[in-house]
């Protein structure tokens, strides 16, 4: 009986160990008052995976602190974070100039981390991987180019045997962050595609068949031999489907793999401007993969409550620093040093009634 | 009576909001909207004809697919069957009734669309290849696909119901029947069908509603793809299934309302086919008194 009782308040105290433990690590700001702050957040599906794990390993940090995110889809968090319906915001695509312009306050964009989109294809007793370039995907997205051996193709890969085969064009039916990447990038390679159908998380696709979701989609191009579908790196990636090389803009033939995703975002930080709303499709630099974006988490710089605020930038300056760490065990592709200087000032400018709220961070 | 008169009062206030909310999409393209062919976020111009068209022929597939078959079946294990059979017979058809749509869908995705690709869509067009309705790139996934799919899913609703229709005929009118020397075939034809009629077609009603209605299973297997193409084996696209797949992204203000603008329009389909289908059960009740009088 007693021996029960003791390993109940043994178990209890060990319960509390790590939180008492941690509350001195914070040092103070996330509600010190001891009252418990709760942040919603609401958005894109992409970072879901990540950003649970985040919340999860905060949380046993910072036992005052609750912190919800609700996958519901990038457009459905642009919606309620300007209804100020949420705390902050997931979004796979910056928002609009007139998204902005629609919202009662000035929205930061905080870049969490880097997604990117892999070329798939079903070419059965292909060896080696199908190396492309931008106007040869847009022109098989636009269905100039029909065949596999097409000579556009057969140019690019003389040492592959690419069959006398029809294309079969495998596109997202579901609107998606991925989508609206490659969309993006065939956008600004292809004037002809950026004429006839544009960028956007759904658009109206020249040809092809629909798959809902990256699993719907990559069973189509399984199914179908002849077949090319693009699908979020870390799908391809964790299911070892094969991906094509994309030709970037140094020239070089480069794979979809963290590392040259992280590449991109290097070359491209320069570009970024200081809202930080920038595509890096086609980014400059050696080793940077040609079809990448980051995602987002949208938040007000003026926060209406001091202490959401306050655990909100917390929250946020902890991910871009020892969240970061966590990214790639995800298959996420972690922001360069170049992008996490940047994003410091923006958290940093996280104010309550004009007073920055995030004070201890040098 | 205040529940009847709260359910209503319910599907009003639905039809108010949806309405409310599609009003962009309503004021930027009116009546036109029934009659676009084309679905371009990115423009911003939306119409509906590829979606109604999709669900209204997988709606008609699936019913000429699903109709005979399911009364054969339920014609066998009301009038037909032996007991043992039918009581097993029928209490396996109940419980596919019940098979939730996404569960078809899985199966339609690994099974169904990798066997018509493979060998029936091939042999179609080997055999009826002269018709434009078996022509073209045999995929799997498809305007076939989702009747195919839609058929199996509505046929065990119809012969539940019909079963339960044929068996409460009174047994005075198969025995008068046979009083007169009829076989059981004509007992059948004669008598107990066109006893049964209205209840039949209320059942092809119901399993026609669920036709409508689905989604999940249909964007599994139908290509996802706004057009309107004269071949079965091509992509189309459904109300249902372009509201669940494109909600989630929706950003612009005009797309989300034109979604719900096709919402909308699905509400007025359902409602006109079920009008016409009510309407059919009152004429054929008209005539049938008419006969018997």
């Amino acid at each position: 009986m007693f021996r029960k009782l003791s390993l109940v308040m043994l178990s209890a105290f060990l319960l509390l160990l790590p939180l008492s433990g941690c509350g001195r690590q914070a040092a103070g700001p996330p509600g010190s008052g001891g009252k418990t702050v709760l942040l919603n957040g609401a958005g894109a599906t992409f970072p879901y995976p990540l950003y649970s794990r985040w919340i999860d390993t905060y949380g046993q940090m910072h036992a005052n602190v609750k912190i919800n995110y609700q996958p519901i889809g990038s457009g459905a968090g642009i919606e309620q974070i300007t209804k100020k319906t949420i705390d902050f915001g997931g979004s796979d695509a910056p928002m609009s100039d007139a998204q902005l312009k629609a919202a009662p306050g000035e929205i930061l964009h905080i870049p969490t981390v880097l997604g990117a989109v892999a070329v798939t294809y079903n070419l059965p007793g292909l060896t080696g991987h199908l190396k492309l370039t931008s106007a040869v995907l847009a022109g098989i997205y636009l269905r100039e180019i029909k065949k596999w051996n097409d000579p556009r193709l057969t140019a690019l890969n003389p040492e592959l045997n690419l069959p006398d085969q029809n294309i079969l064009v495998v596109h997202r039916s579901d609107g998606s962050g991925t989508t609206n990447i490659f969309t993006d990038y065939l956008s600004r390679v292809s004037p002809q595609w950026r004429e006839r159908v544009g960028k956007g998380t759904a658009v109206n696709w020249p040809t092809g068949i629909g798959g809902k979701g990256n699993d719907g989609l990559s069973r189509q191009v399984q199914a179908n031999p002849g077949a090319i579908g693009y699908v979020e790196l870390s799908y391809a990636l964790l299911n070892n489907l094969p991906y094509a090389l994309l030709r970037n803009s140094a020239g070089r033939f480069v794979a979809p793999t963290l590392e040259s995703i992280t590449a991109a975002a290097a070359g491209a930080a320069a570009r970024m401007p200081s809202d930080l709303r920038v595509s890096i499709v086609d980014a400059p630099g050696e080793n940077a993969y040609p079809v990448a974006g980051f995602t987002y988490i949208l938040a007000y710089r003026e926060q209406a409550d001091p202490d959401k605020g306050r655990a909100l930038a917390d929250f946020l300056w902890w991910a871009v620093h020892d969240g970061e760490k966590m990214a790639r065990e995800l298959v996420y592709a972690p922001l360069p040093p170049e992008v996490v200087t940047r994003v410091e000032q923006k958290i940093k400018s996280i104010s309550w009634q004009d007073k920055p709220l995030l004070t201890a961070k040098e | 009576m205040i529940c009847a008169i709260g359910l209503l009062g319910l599907v009003l206030l639905m039809v108010i909001l949806i309405w409310q909310a599609a009003g962009p999409s309503i004021k930027a393209f009116g009546f036109s909207f029934f009659f676009t062919r084309e679905w371009d976020p990115v423009h911003g111009r939306f119409g509906a004809l590829p979606y109604i068209y999709g669900t209204l022929v997988s709606t008609l597939l699936a019913l000429l697919l699903a109709g005979p078959v399911s009364l054969g079946a339920a014609v066998y294990v009301a009038e037909f069957a032996p007991r043992k059979i039918k009581n097993i017979l029928g209490f396996m058809i109940d419980l596919l009734a019940a098979v939730p749509g996404i569960i078809f869908g899985l199966w339609g995705n690994f099974v169904l669309s990798p066997w018509l690709a493979g060998s029936l869509e091939p042999r179609l067009e080997h055999y009826f290849g002269f018709l434009p309705l078996f022509r073209g790139p045999a995929t799997g996934v498809g305007m076939l696909a989702a009747g195919i799919i839609l058929a199996i899913m509505i046929s065990p609703l119809i012969t539940a119901v019909s079963r339960e229709v044929l068996e409460i005929v009174p047994a005075s009118q198969r025995e008068a029947m046979i009083a007169l020397g009829a076989t059981p075939w004509e007992v059948v034809r004669r008598a107990v069908l066109p006893y049964a009629r209205t209840g039949i077609v209320g059942a092809f009603t119901l399993g026609l509603g669920r036709a409508i209605g689905e989604t999940m299973a249909l964007t599994m297997v139908i290509g996802n793809r706004p057009q309107i193409s004269a071949s079965l084996f091509a992509p189309a696209y459904t109300m249902t299934s372009v509201i669940v797949n494109e909600f989630t992204e929706a950003v612009e203000p005009l797309h989300l309302a034109a979604l719900i603008h096709i919402a909308l329009v699905l509400f007025l389909v359902t409602l006109l086919v079920n009008t016409v289908a009510r309407l059919m059960i009152y004429l054929m009740n008209r005539r049938v008194k008419k006969w018997t009088v």
